[in-house]
């Protein structure tokens, strides 16, 4: 890489930024404060609303037939959703970072939409195309599928509600990417399908997973979208977050606390996983 | 410049307009009273507010500001045992209620002996909606049970509304097999078989049926499918009342440690009890909801078919019964939905 690479792997250098705030100690002080009060403490809350149970009610609780059930429902559907999602949003970041186009700002502007609209809003709305009677479930009833009310519908609504971790994860990365060394690749007879696989897809693989991996944990989490298009059928289209507003409908707080604490240890998990190989992947891509 | 006039003009109309609108609750009302209630009750009781304060205006000559919480009556409650300091509750359901008492100690165990019908003002009843014309003949419970027949209702498990649809079946189920457990659970594990969607909440599940076109027959309050007919009037749906139903209470309660902080206890009761006045049942039966007042009930006669309405103790006992030996966790309905 021949200029000086800004974007990722400024991330994570270590060359400290201007000091624009005063002193590390009382910006970090702040920082940490912050997260402690907004972050940590709600979570360690729900931690402590579960630890009132033993281990074999904790695991009765986690380990119910129909909440597996749900777990089940809930991976398959938001692994799906965030697969779909890593295509499609890798295209879009790509349409809007590399093509100038009539009325690109606003195709960028639209794509936060699902962020800014209430998931419930989208759940309805989605429910409402998707339906057997809707503009889009028309389409599908010709031929057979059925949409709304389906676990394809849960599938729906998650790809939904999380696209935008994809294509604002991918694009600032698309944007920063020196495009020196494609056109060295293409001027020695590289084809554009070399050029992509050598050169473009490793430098943009790890904001790619972390888009795919950003999705899919709120997947696990979506509820509002969900509700109204999935049907909520025992043992077929229940989620996870459904099972816990049914325990906090029973006023069970700590069985609703029980079935959260699993799906935050999920999405930790996976986060840190991610984490953990960005950072390796791309120690050894920059040859550090 | 021949606009600039009206341009002036505009914005001191709009300047009045706003300044009429913020000096209307500037007004301060001499008591206040918060209503915490459940999800469909708020054109019920916008009306009902306009009422009662025309009424206690007259009778004690101080106004009253009422205001409203709606939401879903379980997690009403809730925000209530959390703190909310609401003066009175009106529910659709026994047990919220009751967890006021269970589990914030708010109110006392014998709240439903302080008002008069176990101190439900007024209640309704389980009943069908269907497509116009009936095309799957559907006219009582076992009809719900046949192979070709879709149903949508709320899930009990997070409704009410979906709790008393149950409980309607299973009264209905006991009346037609007696003592044959058997055949009891084997209608019921079809009955839930055939459903197609299980909203959360009963208007969620009238959109999935109205707007959504699933299913062949809404099981819904008897007063929220009369509001459907009436909000489509050639909507293509009519009603069906099933012989046999479930008596679906409305609760009411003032929240006495809440009443006593805030200084509102008379009001608050004499709130309530005017719930059970003639003009206020007239309302009541307005919006569809069976009431208890005799002069009342021949205005209404023809709204409400007569039928036989099973009480929860004819059922399952009493209402903590049936949460534990229905609704819970691993309970019957989880065993009935088991695959």
């Amino acid at each position: 890489m021949s200029s000086a690479p800004r974007g990722v792997s400024s991330l994570f250098s270590s060359n400290p930024g201007k000091r624009v705030l005063p002193g590390f100690a009382l910006s970090m002080g702040i920082s940490l404060l912050f997260i402690s009060l907004v972050l940590l403490l709600p979570v360690t809350g729900l931690i402590v609303e579960s630890a009132g149970m033993s281990w074999a009610e904790y695991w009765a609780v986690i380990s119910d037939e129909r909440v597996v059930a749900s777990y089940r429902v809930t991976l398959w559907a938001a692994l799906i959703a965030s697969l779909v999602n890593g295509l499609i949003g890798l295209l879009l970041a790509w349409v809007l970072v590399r093509y100038e186009f009539p009325g690109k700002r606003l195709v960028d502007a639209i794509m936060d939409l699902p962020f800014a609209l209430p998931t419930a809003v989208a759940g309805i709305t989605l429910a409402a195309l998707f339906a057997e009677n809707g503009w889009y479930g028309q389409l599908f009833a010709l031929f057979g599928i059925k949409v709304a009310f389906t676990p394809i519908g849960i599938i729906i609504a998650m790809s939904f509600t999380s696209l935008p971790f994809v294509v604002r994860t991918v694009q600032p990365v698309l944007e920063d990417l020196p495009t020196e060394d494609e056109e060295a690749a293409v001027s020695m007879g590289a084809s554009d399908w070399t050029v992509f696989r050598r050169i473009l897809f490793p430098a943009l693989w790890p904001a790619l997973m972390t888009g795919i991996a950003l999705s899919f944990t709120r997947s696990l989490g979506e509820f509002g979208a969900i509700i109204f298009i999935a049907g909520n059928m025992p043992y077929i289209s229940e989620v996870t977050s459904l099972m816990i507003f049914i325990r906090l409908q029973e006023f069970d707080h700590a069985a609703a606390s029980a079935i959260a604490s699993v799906v935050l240890l999920a999405s930790l998990l996976l986060l840190l996983a991610i984490n953990l190989w960005q950072a390796r992947y791309l120690r050894r891509l920059h040859g550090r | 410049m021949l606009n600039k006039p009206r341009w002036i003009t505009r914005v001191a109309g709009a300047l009045a307009l706003t300044a009429g609108l913020t000096a209307g609750p500037a007004q301060a009302a001499d008591q206040e009273l918060l209503n915490s209630s459940y999800d469909i009750a708020r054109e019920l009781f916008s009306a009902y507010n306009e009422l009662f304060a025309e009424h206690w205006q007259a009778e004690t000559g101080k106004s009253v500001e009422i205001k409203q919480s709606h939401g879903g009556s379980s997690r009403q409650a809730q925000a209530i045992i959390q703190g909310l300091r609401a003066d009175v509750v009106t529910y659709n359901q026994v047990t919220d209620v009751d967890m006021l008492h269970e589990r914030g100690k708010l109110i006392p165990a014998d709240w439903r002996d302080r008002l008069p019908n176990a101190s439900s003002p007024y209640y309704s009843t389980m009943a069908f909606l269907v497509r116009q014309g009936n095309p799957k003949n559907i006219h009582n419970w076992d009809d719900l049970a046949r192979a070709d027949v879709s149903s949508v209702l709320p899930n009990p498990k997070t409704s009410g509304n979906g709790r008393y649809t149950y409980l309607a079946a299973l009264g209905y189920a006991q009346k037609a097999h007696g003592d044959d457990q058997q055949a009891i659970d084997n209608y019921l594990r079809t009955f839930l078989g055939n459903v197609a969607v299980y909203d959360t909440g009963g208007r969620g599940a009238t959109t999935t049926f109205v707007e959504r076109g699933i299913g062949d027959v809404l099981l819904t309050f008897e007063s929220e499918v009369n509001n459907i007919i009436a909000e489509y009037p050639d909507g293509g749906y009519q009603v069906v009342v099933p012989k046999v139903s479930f008596l679906a209470e409305f609760p009411v309660a003032w929240i006495d440690r809440n009443v006593q902080r805030n200084g509102t206890e008379e009001l608050a009761k004499a709130y309530l009890e005017y719930l059970y006045s003639e003009p206020a049942q007239r309302l009541i039966a307005g919006f569809n909801y069976r009431v208890h007042d005799e002069k009342v009930q021949a205005e209404f006669a023809e709204r409400f078919p007569e039928l036989e309405l099973l009480p929860i103790e004819a059922i399952t006992g009493d209402w903590e019964t049936a949460m534990r030996e229905h609704f819970a966790n691993g309970a019957k309905l989880d065993q009935l939905q088991r695959r």
